[in-house]
């Protein structure tokens, strides 16, 4: 136990300020008989009342008694703790007193906003100063520790968020970890043609950022590797990274593709992740041209020489630099770190979660990201965009909000498949000069530059439709219909019900989180939303940081925006996490645990439960040892001690049980 | 050349109710309406739409905003075959075959519906039969139908009729429950309970819950 | 266990063959069934537009009916060949589960009718019964009569699939299909198996009943089929008896024979068209003569 500092020998002198709250409390608290009642308490030397406590006047009456030795500790009866804990803390402190010498009673939130009855609530608030009364006699003087910080940074995800943050924190001279499960960066941006509103290559604006990662010496990239571990708290983060086997030397290959030409397989076998499954891939392979590292890579899943052991590599041999190393085996990499960027991306909805769009039944009906390839250059069609059967369509049908909007999938919009439906419709009809038909519910372009591209489309000859499309199948009704798919739905505009022959649908798959988004926001601590989102700390206030101190949110894995939005919300991730290493410290609160020695009888039942690792087992003494950086105050320890040895600061038992004989004593 | 009839196409605030909306609501999950996007999938799935004078979605807009005398004088409610389509399609879950049931009753209720047009005529032969006696009888009811509505289209079904009467698929016999007695006591104390709400009672059950 | 029965009004006059076919196919499979006696007509489509609640009071008659014939199960099964009363009698059962004030009233009621219904009725349709219950195998052990070379669009509408699809997916119904495979048929793939056929339009507003009807009729002809099987009385009497009419209006000669899907099971089970009242069809089901050889993926027929 910490030795008392600064108290008074003797009883305790505790002041009592009431708040009015202008009229929030007084309304619904009589605050004047409050501070008569206060006066009578035991130890009770001073009770006062005052219209806005968490004022400049309003504190400076405290930290006067305070200098004026009136009394040595403080319970305001205001607000709530989350509201202005930290003020009078502050303000107790700049009195030169120990800002743990300090309770608050909650009348606001729990008294005058939850009662009608004036005599009720007084009542209450009369029995919550009470408690708080008899509580402050047993608080002792506490100390924050401080902790260091740790100046280097993980990001998790090399999207076009994990990128960005990591130029701006290396920019700074921060060191950063950039670890991507893929084997390059580039994340969905590298997948698209172009971007809207500008209609800029996507590539072209991407791919500076991707060698920029690759040039900057303060950036450590990490790609086809995962995070495993985290341990730590902020500042203080231990992380273990599984960085998995490619079977090539990073060091030596330079992308020559020697190795991919010679490859048993003289076609592709693998379903072509990055074409989204539209071309097929050779187990050795560089996932697009442009990929960072230009390294390549070895699924040992689809190679021959891994599932049999008898192939001829060729590969190995057709190597110059001889970069191919079958033995290769997975890495374990622990680093530590001091702040966390989480920037793991979306996925796009399962249109086959929509079956009357007919999508996996039909051929001919793609998903937007499909379609994506298909009119990308360097894409499986060669920027051609074709039917199965080669030809180029005559009509093309787009499909807002699949998956979006929706109760029984997804029920927010996702932001940007207006855009990028407006986009395809302009691009399909420029490569084919196909009729284009968007079936839209509202047309959402918030963005700079946003309407002004919508109108753009509406002077390109596109059809628009305003109606949900209701179902997509082949059966027809008239000749024209033949041999086509059939879009039916209302034209809510005209008030008409229309059936469109197309050649082929294009699907406006809504944005999801990651399947695995629910894994890694146990690895890292922090929460999700409804919807699978990682949780921000506040939507308005607070979009980038998380309610884990030192983990912060960057891009898509935070909600469904679009490529300007992650970038700055990138941006802001980089700033905050640059201002907790630039301040190089962390001031931890002192609600910690520790331990009664006498009492302890070493069972180790806390060991095990403690998330923060805090507690270790001394074989010496044969108890339990608690180190109080890491402790993070949660009192699962506190809570599961069967004899009572472990006891929480600012919570421990005669302080709560004193609150209660405080209320009790009262009613 | 057509005379131009001067429709009136503008229509003031004074001329709608207000209160229907919630008395359509009334209904279990009836409040789902209010979500309504307009998105039109109700429309776009339901077969028999081409052929309503408003759309199902027309219907929810016009309820939304009291458009009373329209929902309920339409035939859109009325041809609705409960199939379902736009109900399980909807993305806001919207009960609309129950809505349009409810503008039925509110409709027999209120007595606005089009006359003599066979589907509530069928409704209501239907409904008088199975008061009767427990059971319908199918040929009965189809002769007594085409009687109210029109007479002559019963010549043309002749044809009809002789084949299935041939084929043991359709008798004038009047098919009935033993215990009709049972039947009449347990119908006659739902005669005024309804779950459509009207107005008033809406009123009536503020009042009782203040 | 003992299936309980509830015809409904239709299986008495138009709908007679269904309630033949399925009392024969269930003897046939040995499976115990035993109409509910004193049934009352669950309202149907009618009902609803005029009193929902006295709706779910016929409904709920039928219930405490079943409860006190049915004595011995736990919990009556309830076997509803008609789609109309099979939702009509799912949906009462369920709104007088869900939700307290109705049940309450429709309790208040029945006790005026000196009955009591406790909430042990499930609602099963025959396809339900034969999938899940019985099962595909010894179906399949029973078949004396393969339906080889019959090529069948299986027909579900609306009423069995929405807006509860308790015994088989929504979009995609494949129970008839199966059925019908196992009993060696050729079930054809069409999209329109739950589209609606118009129900009582045909007789009310003919013009808008007969335009769904021959929608369906015309892509399963289009689609090669040689019958259409179907799982509703109403389903079955508008694609059947107003294919003249078709002709009339749309100069199409359709001749699709339109069967209950119990009665091709029965075909298949080797029993007698009169048990199956297929003599009450309009377009007599014609079976494909046996297969003799295959020539280059033609059919030739003896």
């Amino acid at each position: 136990m910490s030795t008392v500092k600064g108290s008074s020998n003797g009883a305790p002198k505790i002041g009592v300020y009431i708040c009015h709250c202008g009229i929030n409390i007084s309304s619904k608290v009589d605050v004047f008989k409050t501070v008569e009642f206060a006066k009578n308490l035991p130890n009770v030397t001073v009770s006062r009342e005052y219209k806005f406590m968490c004022s400049d006047p309003g504190q400076e009456l405290i930290q006067k008694d305070l200098r004026a030795g009136l009394i040595d500790r403080v319970v305001v009866a205001s607000c709530s703790p989350l509201m202005h804990e930290a003020t009078f803390r502050r303000a107790v402190a700049g009195a030169d007193h120990n800002p743990f010498l300090f309770q608050m009673a909650n009348i606001r939130e729990h008294v005058s906003w939850v009662t009608f009855d004036k005599e009720a609530g007084t009542e209450k608030a009369m029995a919550l100063v009470a408690a708080a009364v008899k509580r402050i006699s047993l608080h002792i003087p506490l100390e924050r520790t401080r902790v260091s910080v740790h100046p280097d940074v993980l990001i998790v995800g090399g999207g076009i968020s994990g990128i960005h943050a990591a130029l701006t924190l290396a920019d700074s001279g921060k060191k950063v970890y950039l670890v991507e499960q893929e084997p390059t960066i580039g994340g969905h941006m590298a997948k698209f043609d172009k971007t809207f509103p500008t209609l800029d290559c996507a590539a072209c604006i991407l791919t500076p950022k991707m060698s920029a990662v690759r040039a900057n010496p303060n950036i450590t990239l990490w790609t086809y590797s995962e995070v495993v571990g985290v341990e730590g708290f902020v500042g203080n983060f231990k992380i273990k990274v599984k960085r998995k086997p490619r079977y090539i030397d990073e060091s030596l290959c330079v992308g020559c593709y020697d190795c991919i030409d010679a490859c048993i397989f003289k076609k592709g076998n693998v379903n072509d992740e990055f074409n989204v499954g539209l071309s097929k891939r050779k187990p050795i392979y560089i996932p697009f041209p442009q990929a960072t590292p230009l390294v390549a890579v070895i699924d040992d899943k689809s190679c021959l020489e891994f599932k049999t052991k008898k192939c001829k590599k060729f590969c190995v041999d057709a190597c110059e630099r001889k970069a191919i190393n079958l033995n290769q085996t997975e890495e374990i990499k622990e680093i530590e770190v001091g702040a966390i960027i989480l920037a793991t991306g979306f996925k796009t909805f399962d249109a086959h979660c929509v079956p009357r769009y007919g999508y996996g039944k039909y051929p001919n009906i793609y998903t937007s990201l499909e379609v994506e390839r298909m009119v990308n250059a360097s894409g499986p069609s060669g920027g051609e965009v074709v039917l199965k059967n080669g030809e180029p369509p005559k009509t093309v049908g787009i499909v807002h909000c699949v998956g979006s909007r929706d109760n029984h999938t997804n029920k927010y919009c996702s932001r940007v498949c207006c855009m990028y439906s407006l986009k395809l419709a302009h691009l399909i009809r420029e490569r084919t000069h196909a009729e284009v038909y968007n079936f839209y519910i509202d047309m959402r372009t918030p963005g700079k530059g946003y309407e002004e591209f919508y109108e753009k489309l509406l002077n390109e000859n596109v059809h628009f439709i305003r109606g949900r499309v209701a179902e997509i199948s082949d059966w027809t009704l008239t000749p024209e219909e033949e041999g086509k798919l059939v879009i039916r739905a209302e034209d809510t505009l005209i008030g008409t019900v229309r059936r469109i022959p197309v050649d082929m649908v294009v699907l406006s798959v809504g944005m999801e989180a990651r399947s695995d988004a629910d894994d890694v926001r146990r690895l890292f601590n922090i929460s999700c939303s409804k919807e699978g989102w990682f949780l921000e700390r506040h939507p308005k206030l607070a979009p980038v940081s998380t309610f884990t101190d030192g983990v912060y949110l960057a891009g898509a894995c935070q909600g469904p925006k679009d490529i300007p939005d992650c970038v700055a919300q990138a941006g802001a991730a980089a700033a905050e996490a640059m201002a907790l290493i630039d301040r190089g410290y962390v001031e931890l609160e002192p609600n910690t645990a520790f331990i009664n020695d006498e009492l302890c009888s070493g069972c180790k039942t806390c060991i095990g439960l403690c998330p923060f690792s805090a507690i270790s087992f001394d074989n010496i003494k044969k108890i339990a040892a608690i180190n109080g950086a890491l402790c993070k105050g949660c009192g699962t320890c506190v809570a599961a001690c069967p004899s009572g040895a472990l006891q929480q600061n600012l919570f421990t038992d005669e302080q709560i049980f004193s609150e209660i004989k405080g209320v009790m004593s009262y009613v | 050349m057509e005379e131009w009839r001067g429709w009136r196409k503008i229509r003031y605030e004074s001329e709608l109710d207000p209160a229907f909306a919630s008395e359509i609501a009334s209904i279990p999950q009836g409040e789902k309406l209010f979500s309504c996007i307009q998105c039109g999938t109700c429309s776009g799935m339901c077969p028999i739409s081409p052929y309503m004078d408003y759309t199902p979605r027309q219907i929810i807009a016009m309820i939304r905003a009291g458009f009373k005398g329209d929902v309920l004088g339409s035939y859109t409610t009325w041809l609705c075959a409960s199939c379902y389509s736009c109900a399980v399609e909807c993305p806001k879950d919207i009960k609309l075959t129950d809505i349009m049931y409810a503008a039925k009753r509110l409709a027999i209720r209120e007595g606005i519906y089009p006359k003599r047009f066979p589907i509530p005529v069928l409704a209501n032969e239907f409904y008088k039969n199975v008061e009767g006696s427990g059971r319908n009888s199918e040929g009965r009811l189809i002769l007594r139908l085409f009687l109210k509505t029109n007479p002559f289209k019963l010549f043309k079904q002749t044809s009809l009729g002789l084949k299935l009467l041939m084929r043991g698929r359709f008798s004038l016999k009047r098919e009935s429950i033993k215990r009709t007695d049972e039947l009449h006591r347990m119908l006659k104390v739902l005669e005024k309970v309804h779950m459509v709400k009207s107005k008033d009672e809406l009123a009536r059950m503020k009042e009782v819950a203040s | 266990m003992n299936y309980a029965y509830y015809p409904g009004c239709s299986l008495k006059s138009t709908g007679r063959a269904y309630e033949e076919s399925m009392l024969s196919v269930f003897e046939a499979l040995e499976i115990p069934i035993e109409e509910l006696s004193d049934w009352n007509c669950c309202g149907a489509t009618a009902y609803m537009s005029i009193s929902e609640l006295k709706a779910f009071a016929l409904s709920a008659r039928n219930f405490a009916l079943a409860e006190q014939q049915f004595k011995g199960s736990n919990d009556v099964n309830l076997v509803v060949p008609c789609a109309a009363c099979y939702l009509g009698l799912n949906k009462a059962r369920r709104y007088l589960a869900e939700h307290l004030e109705i049940k309450e009233t429709v309790d208040g009621a029945l006790k005026q009718a000196g009955l009591h219904y406790s909430g042990h009725v499930h609602i099963r349709h025959p396809l339900d019964v034969l999938l899940n219950d019985i099962g595909l195998e010894k179906i399949t052990a029973a078949v004396k009569k393969p339906l080889t070379g019959l090529r069948v669009a299986c027909y579900y509408g609306c009423q069995i699939v929405r807006p509860y699809a308790e015994f088989d997916n929504q979009h995609e119904p494949q129970s008839m299909d199966k059925i019908l495979t196992a009993l060696g048929a050729e079930v054809i793939e069409w999209p329109l198996k739950t589209r609606c056929c118009g129900g009582s339009l045909t007789g009310t507003v003919q013009e808008v009943g007969l335009r769904l009807s021959y929608i369906l009729l015309k892509e399963a002809k289009k689609r090669g089929c040689d019958v259409v099987a179907t799982a509703c009385p109403l389903c079955q009497f508008n694609l059947e008896c107003y294919q003249s009419e078709m002709l009339k209006s749309y100069g199409e000669v359709i001749n699709v024979p339109v069967a209950y899907f119990t009665q091709l099971i029965g075909v298949g089970l080797g029993l007698s068209s009169k048990n199956l009242g297929l003599n009450r069809l309009f377009t007599p089901l014609k079976m494909p003569h046996p297969v003799k050889a295959v020539q280059g993926g033609q059919r030739v027929h003896s």
